[in-house]
């Protein structure tokens, strides 16, 4: 038995092009997800990171390797995989609460009609939108829309929920409004989560996990950072922890610096990405001042 | 807003009343006086030639004041209500547009999904659109060997193209987004279609529908003028056929009225389907 829900295998994606040699994107891609995770993925645009949510999510297919939930290969779309895309695909068409029922119908079309309303009903007045039920999504703001998104994937309680920067359109005043509604909801549910995120914040507050995936092409996943940030977390609260700074100079110090330096080397030899633990090195360094840290961040990052 | 419309609306009724004005001046009865000259001449020719001239207006509007008091009389093949010309006509139209629809739609989904089906279908699509639909009337009525029936077989064939076009345009350009949203939540390809696909194409297969029932109703008068028996486009013909244009003119009149209505029912379906991304 695998000791992770998800896994990924030595996934590549290539390709062919006419007259040279096939671009390969990504290689030896390798991680792991534990029941109840929130894991984020960071990395420069083009190195491959949707391409993977959408293998996992299995509308799209790797060219090498294993994408495995739950014991089981991923082999296409399934109700187990929840996703919320970039630009919210809402069905125009319908009102806010008929898109969640959309979803909810789908999942359980064993439950009475009454049944399915109020559990929609519920995901989404516990995303904030309450009074909205019957707009349409163009009569919503695109932080509102997002939330209905969000509202659909968790109502229809999947397994495992991929979410493909779902912030990346919204303002900052916006997103951390989205972002507090998203802790919440994770809160109350314990859903996996596998997240896509350009920003560095949005990861140290959300994730348990950051999987840091080096330049494209010939990507990898280098680096998995542990968040051990105590939990229910606040974005005014986490900032004067001792160790928020000392993880998010090494994530910005990686997208900075090691993304590049790191792009095309061999991975370690079971293929699977440093696990490195910033908190952990800080109270390590508390008690024995002497001794240098495990963690790569120092030595790397003014080379 | 309100007082753009006023305007508009009160420029409208002032263009259609100086209209109205030079058409009565222009087709006046000559009077005795002027017509002294031609006397001879009209004489030679008959009474008809009086009759014959285009009637003003106001002759047109007491023709359909006594017309439309009683649409629906029917004294005998050659004498019958404008409403009764109408029914025919629309029944004709409808008939046929909606078989058209029956055939249309569905073709056109499977067009518009598949890039293979669009590959092989669209050289006889190519084809067959350019073709005036009044071509088909001999060839329907040898076949069909049946006025009524050619005259639906054309409004059928000349209703499809737009239809079948435009609802395969709307399918394939149904957003990838949406389809995925579908994938996800392990839709069957028909709860897909009928959930995501038809709601994402509706707005421009009711632009298709609308083409259509358009061009139907001008072709049934045409058809109609000639498979004869009962139409609108057959009563045109009759009334010009009896010189009496002021039914003529009356005819031409509630075609366009009774196009329009078309329109604005279309249009009014439209607007119910349409949605804003
Ligand atoms: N059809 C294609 N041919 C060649 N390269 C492609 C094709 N489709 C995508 N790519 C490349 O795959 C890479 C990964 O894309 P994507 O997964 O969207 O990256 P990310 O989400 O990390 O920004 C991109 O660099 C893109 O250029
Ligand atoms: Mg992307």
């Amino acid at each position: 038995m695998s000791r992770y829900f998800v896994e990924a295998r030595n996934l590549a994606k290539r390709f062919s092009q006419p007259g040279s040699e096939p671009l390969t994107v990504f290689e030896n891609v390798n991680f792991g997800i534990q029941k109840g995770e929130f894991v984020c993925i960071i990395g420069h645009s083009g190195c491959g990171k949707s391409t993977i949510l959408n293998a996992l999510a299995g509308l799209d297919q790797v060219s090498d390797g294993a994408l495995i939930m739950a014991g089981k290969e991923i082999a296409g779309p399934s109700l187990e995989r929840g996703v919320v895309f970039q630009n919210y695909s809402l069905m125009p068409w319908l009102s806010a609460l008929d898109n969640v029922i959309f979803g909810v119908r789908a999942r359980f079309p064993q439950w009475s009609k009454e049944k399915i309303r109020q559990h929609s009903l519920d995901y989404l007045h516990m995303v904030g939108l309450k009074g909205s039920e019957a707009r349409k999504p163009s009569q919503l703001s695109g932080g509102m829309r997002q939330r209905v998104s969000i509202a659909r994937a968790f109502a229809t309680q999947p397994q495992l929920l991929l979410l493909d920067e779902p912030f990346g359109a919204l303002d900052a005043l916006t997103r951390g409004v989205i972002q507090d509604e998203l802790i919440k909801v994770w809160g109350e549910t314990q859903q996996t989560v596998f997240m896509i995120t350009h920003d560095v914040d949005e990861a140290i507050l959300l994730a348990d996990r950051i999987l840091l995936m080096t330049n494209g092409p010939q990507a990898r996943i280098a680096e998995a950072v542990h968040i051990d940030l105590p939990r229910p977390r606040r974005r005014d609260q986490i900032i004067h922890h001792p160790a928020f700074y000392k993880i998010r100079n090494h994530l910005v110090d990686f997208l900075v610096n090691r993304s590049k330096a790191l792009q095309g080397t061999a991975p370690e030899a079971d293929g699977f990405p440093t696990e490195i633990n910033p908190a952990l090195d800080l109270a390590l360094d508390a008690l024995h001042p002497g001794k240098p840290s495990m963690s790569p961040s120092k030595e790397s990052s003014h080379g | 807003m309100a007082s753009t419309k006023l305007r508009a609306g009160l420029l409208s009724a002032l263009i259609l009343l100086v209209l109205l004005g030079v058409w009565e001046i222009l087709c006046q009865a000559p009077t005795s006086n002027a017509a002294a000259a031609d006397d001879e001449y009209a004489q030679l020719m008959g009474a008809t030639s009086q009759e014959a001239r285009v009637p003003p207006p106001s002759a047109v509007f007491m023709h359909a004041v006594s017309e439309l008091s009683q649409p629906f009389y029917d004294a005998g093949p050659n004498d019958k209500g404008i409403g009764i010309q109408l029914a025919h006509s629309l029944y004709r139209v409808l008939t046929g547009y909606f078989l058209a629809a029956l055939v249309a739609i569905p073709v056109g989904f499977v067009i518009g999904m598949s890039p293979l089906m669009y590959r092989a279908l669209n050289p006889f699509i190519q084809i067959l659109r350019p073709i005036s639909p009044l071509a088909w009337m001999p060839l329907a009525l040898f076949i069909i060997q049946d006025s009524e029936a050619s005259a639906i077989f054309v409004i059928f064939i000349c209703s499809i193209w737009p239809m079948l076009l435009n609802t395969a345009f709307g399918v394939a350009g149904v957003r990838r987004d949406w389809i995925n949203v579908a994938r996800t939540h392990e839709l069957s390809p028909l709860r897909t279609a009928l959930t995501v696909i038809l709601p994402a194409a509706l707005p421009t297969i009711l632009t298709g529908m609308r083409i259509s029932v358009g061009i139907a109703w001008l072709v049934i008068v045409a058809a109609e003028m000639l498979v004869g028996g009962t139409g609108i486009g057959y009563y045109v013909w009759n009334e010009w056929n009896n010189l009496d244009l002021a039914s003529v003119i009356f005819s031409i009149v509630m075609i366009g009225v009774v196009g329009m209505l078309l329109d604005l029912m279309l249009g009014a379906v439209a607007r119910l389907v349409s949605y804003q991304e």
